[in-house]
């Protein structure tokens, strides 16, 4: 029996095609479909989407899923569900696992959790290096046959530029991109904010700017010289971005992409040394955020992801230096970026929801992040003018470590659809 | 002594940080002082101010000076004192300061006084504790106390701070002393000048309304104070500066250089010195040095900080015989 289902009345966003307009939208059996015939119509599952937005289930391709290893952090399982929460319908996940994703056995492990319990598309990505540890190969295309779509140290940076050389041709040879946690380690030992004014006066040690646009300035010129391309993860640099505009003029085969908390906040919010706003790459300075915003505005920045890293409170309920990096983002993405973007950036619902849509899918060539016919029938459902507050008891995280938290927001996703069924529904997870 | 200062109440459970502080309630902390100051010339120089209070000197890094500082301030206001120091604390066992600090708040301390490599420490602590939390000094953030003391050491020296020239010379970039005099120095007026070479002094510190200066000669001359900086090893990665040798040809205090401040001026320094690095050891011994009068300053501060944050009344210590304390 065919699982059909109509979506009426909604404003639906497609920014794949530039659709925004009142109206319908189809699947039959998991897929789009352009119309369903009369007895389709009489035995769909209906939504009335009716003051709704309907758009592309929401594509993120930087989470960090903690499984195998932290599963007390987060699980492919919770993540998911926080990924369904915040309207996404596929996640890439990243390798920095305990151990590290670096062979197929690993990823084997990973693939077989998802199948088990992911409520969204998941897609895992491989080490670039043996261990993360930047000074042997992975074995690329082993990782590529076991289902990885992009290799990344992420959480890490490949050091060594000759090994990143090697590691951009050989993952050209299986077209699999390589995406780059832009770090110079040498300038960032023992840093734990942004290098500014905030830090002077915490007496913290500081991450210049520096460390991330000497690692982009590297990656584009190792793309420009292998042809390969090479995708750099969580901007946070104004100059990096203009590095990054320069080389796109040229057509070097780089893509970029910027967190939420990146375009929301700025090293001022660490003030008070909440370990909620440590993250790396730290939050930086009100220039560098504008220009992130820009970037993301002229196109020089692909997309939006999220950057999700799941801590224990225990483990942030700590000293600011001793505190691990990172936030949790799936769950408020999409209100956070409605927030700066729409509302105070003026840009159309449409361009905001194409970096979080085919825009993101068109970087690792995910087969997700459109409404068109015959595409997979995943979609997001969200009220774009409702408020409510992120809280521990809502929040389907394994970990709440979010500077977002008791904070009012605007916009909530009322139902996420995966293959034309719906798997999160107005803050509950769907197992049917 | 200011009556303004002394008739306000002191209402901070902690003392944290200059930062926050207000001209009128650095004040008060130099009235108290003062009175403190007398009762350390007395024969008897114990006073009953704390008595019956137990006070833990959580010392998480390093120190001499100014744990012996703490405790011998607590002790002469009659506290309790319990010290403790890296090798005698669970967190080498991995406990977090949370539980550390929590447990010792329920084993019924009254006060904390805590010295920590982690900048923010003792502001954390602030917000989960019940108890008062004194910052002993916090990496490279403040060292509240020690501002205290020098600042009162100014004074005694020099009258109102106001307009005078104070330079700062060293390693500020990692100086919890240099922020927290910053702070203090500035809110009472005094024009402060930050030298050193620019690895250690980013120019950027003038966002705080200091001036900052790579010429050792102009940034001493005429000052009214210079205050040293220990030369940090420990928080400095190799690349700062070439070497201790070429820091002190460029930056350490001597005999010749010395001669470029105000005719009055004073020296100063936190301590521990680097003899021969920072500064010549003669000129550390001569008479312009206020080296050794900071270190006893800095046990009437210490009474003052810990007696206004146990709740005492800046007016009870008002009056030059100080008879209720």
């Amino acid at each position: 029996m065919s699982h059909i289902l109509w979506i009426k009345n909604g404003r639906v966003i497609d920014p794949a095609s530039g659709r925004d307009a009142v109206g319908d939208v189809f699947a039959v059996d998991g897929r789009f479909t352009a119309t369903l015939d009369t007895p389709q119509r009489d035995s769909a599952r209906i939504i009335d989407a009716a003051g709704l937005v309907v758009c592309p289930g929401l594509v993120d391709i930087h989470v960090h899923l903690r499984e195998p290893g932290q599963t007390h952090k987060e699980t492919i399982q919770t993540g998911s569900w926080a990924a369904a929460a915040g309207g996404f319908t596929t996640i890439v996940c990243m390798p920095n696992t305990s151990p590290p994703a670096d062979n197929p056995g690993t990823i084997q492990l990973i693939q077989d959790a998802i199948k088990r319990e992911a409520v969204v598309r998941v897609y895992p990505t491989g080490c670039i290096t043996v261990g993360q540890k930047g000074q042997a190969l992975a074995g690329i295309g082993s990782l590529k046959r076991a289902g990885c779509v992009a290799i990344t140290d992420d959480g890490l940076c490949v050091q060594d530029n000759e090994l990143m050389r090697r590691a951009l041709e050989y993952a050209g040879m299986f077209g699999l991109p390589v995406m780059d946690h832009c770090q110079d380690e040498s300038l960032t030992r023992g840093s734990v904010m942004h290098e500014g004014i905030v830090s002077t006066r915490l007496g913290l040690r500081g991450w210049p700017a520096a460390a991330e646009d000497i690692i982009v300035s590297r990656d584009v010129v190792l793309s420009t010289h292998t042809g390969a391309h090479v995708h750099l993860q969580h901007m946070s640099s104004g100059t990096a971005v203009e590095i990054v505009r320069r080389a796109k003029l040229r057509n070097v085969r780089v893509t970029c992409e910027a967190t939420p908390h990146h375009i929301a906040l700025t090293d001022d919010a660490a003030g008070t040394y909440d370990t909620n706003f440590k993250m790396n790459p730290p939050l930086r300075t009100e220039a560098d955020r504008r220009a992130i915003i820009d970037g993301l505005k002229d196109g020089t920045i692909d997309c939006l992801a999220t950057d999700h890293a799941p801590h224990t409170d225990y483990e942030k309920d700590k000293e600011f230096d001793y505190a691990p990096f990172g936030i949790v983002g799936l769950e408020t993405a999409l209100p956070v970026s409605l927030d700066v973007l729409h509302r105070q950036e003026g840009m159309s619902l449409l361009d905001v929801l194409a970096l979080f849509t085919c825009k993101a899918a068109r970087i690792l060539n995910l087969d997700a992040g459109t409404l068109a016919v015959g595409a997979p029938a995943d979609v997001a459902i969200f009220d774009p003018e409702e408020k409510w507050t992120m809280s521990a008891t809502t929040s389907l995280s394994k970990s709440l470590n979010s500077p977002w938290i008791g904070r009012e927001l605007v916009g909530r996703v009322r139902h996420t659809i995966v293959g034309g069924r719906i798997v999160y529904d107005q803050g509950r997870i769907r197992a049917d | 002594m200011s009556a303004n200062a002394t008739h306000a109440s002191w209402t901070r459970k902690d003392f944290i940080s200059i930062e926050e502080l207000s001209v009128a309630e650095i004040e008060q902390v130099f009235a108290v002082t003062a009175a403190f100051k007398r009762t350390l010339v007395r024969t008897h120089k114990k006073v009953p101010a704390l008595r019956g209070k137990t006070i833990v000197n959580l010392f998480l890094e390093p120190s001499t000076r100014t744990r012996v500082a703490f405790e011998m301030a607590a002790k002469l206001l009659s506290a309790d004192v319990i010290s403790l120091d890296m090798a005698a604390s669970s967190t080498t066992k991995g406990e977090t300061l949370r539980d550390t600090a929590q447990n010792i708040q329920a084993l019924n301390a009254d006060m904390i006084v805590i010295r920590h490599a982690a900048a923010g420490s003792p502001g954390y602590l602030s917000r989960l504790l019940r108890v008062p939390v004194i910052n002993a000094g916090d990496g490279a953030h403040e060292h509240p106390t020690q501002a205290m003391l020098d600042c009162f050491t100014l004074r005694e020296r020099l009258g109102d701070l106001s307009g005078r020239k104070i330079t700062i010379l060293g390693d500020i970039l990692f100086s919890r002393v240099a922020r927290s005099n910053i702070w203090a120095l500035t809110k009472l007026g005094a024009e402060v000048t930050l030298v050193g070479p620019s690895t250690l002094v980013p120019h950027w510190f003038t966002e705080f309304g200091v001036k900052v200066s790579h010429d050792l000669r102009s940034a001493l001359a005429d000052a009214q104070a210079v205050m040293l900086l220990r030369i940090q090893h420990e928080r400095q990665t190799s690349s700062h500066f070439p070497s201790l040798g070429e820091y002190t040809s460029m930056f350490g205090l001597n005999k010749t250089r010395a001669a470029w401040l105000h005719p009055d001026a004073i020296i100063m320094h936190p301590g521990p010195i680097n003899r021969g690095v920072e500064i010549d050891s003669q000129l550390a011994d001569s008479d312009r040095s206020v080296i050794l009068e900071q270190v006893t300053n800095g046990i009437a501060v210490r009474m003052a900080v810990l007696y206004l944050c146990a709740g005492g009344s800046p007016e009870a210590v008002a009056t030059p015989d100080a008879p209720s304390i």
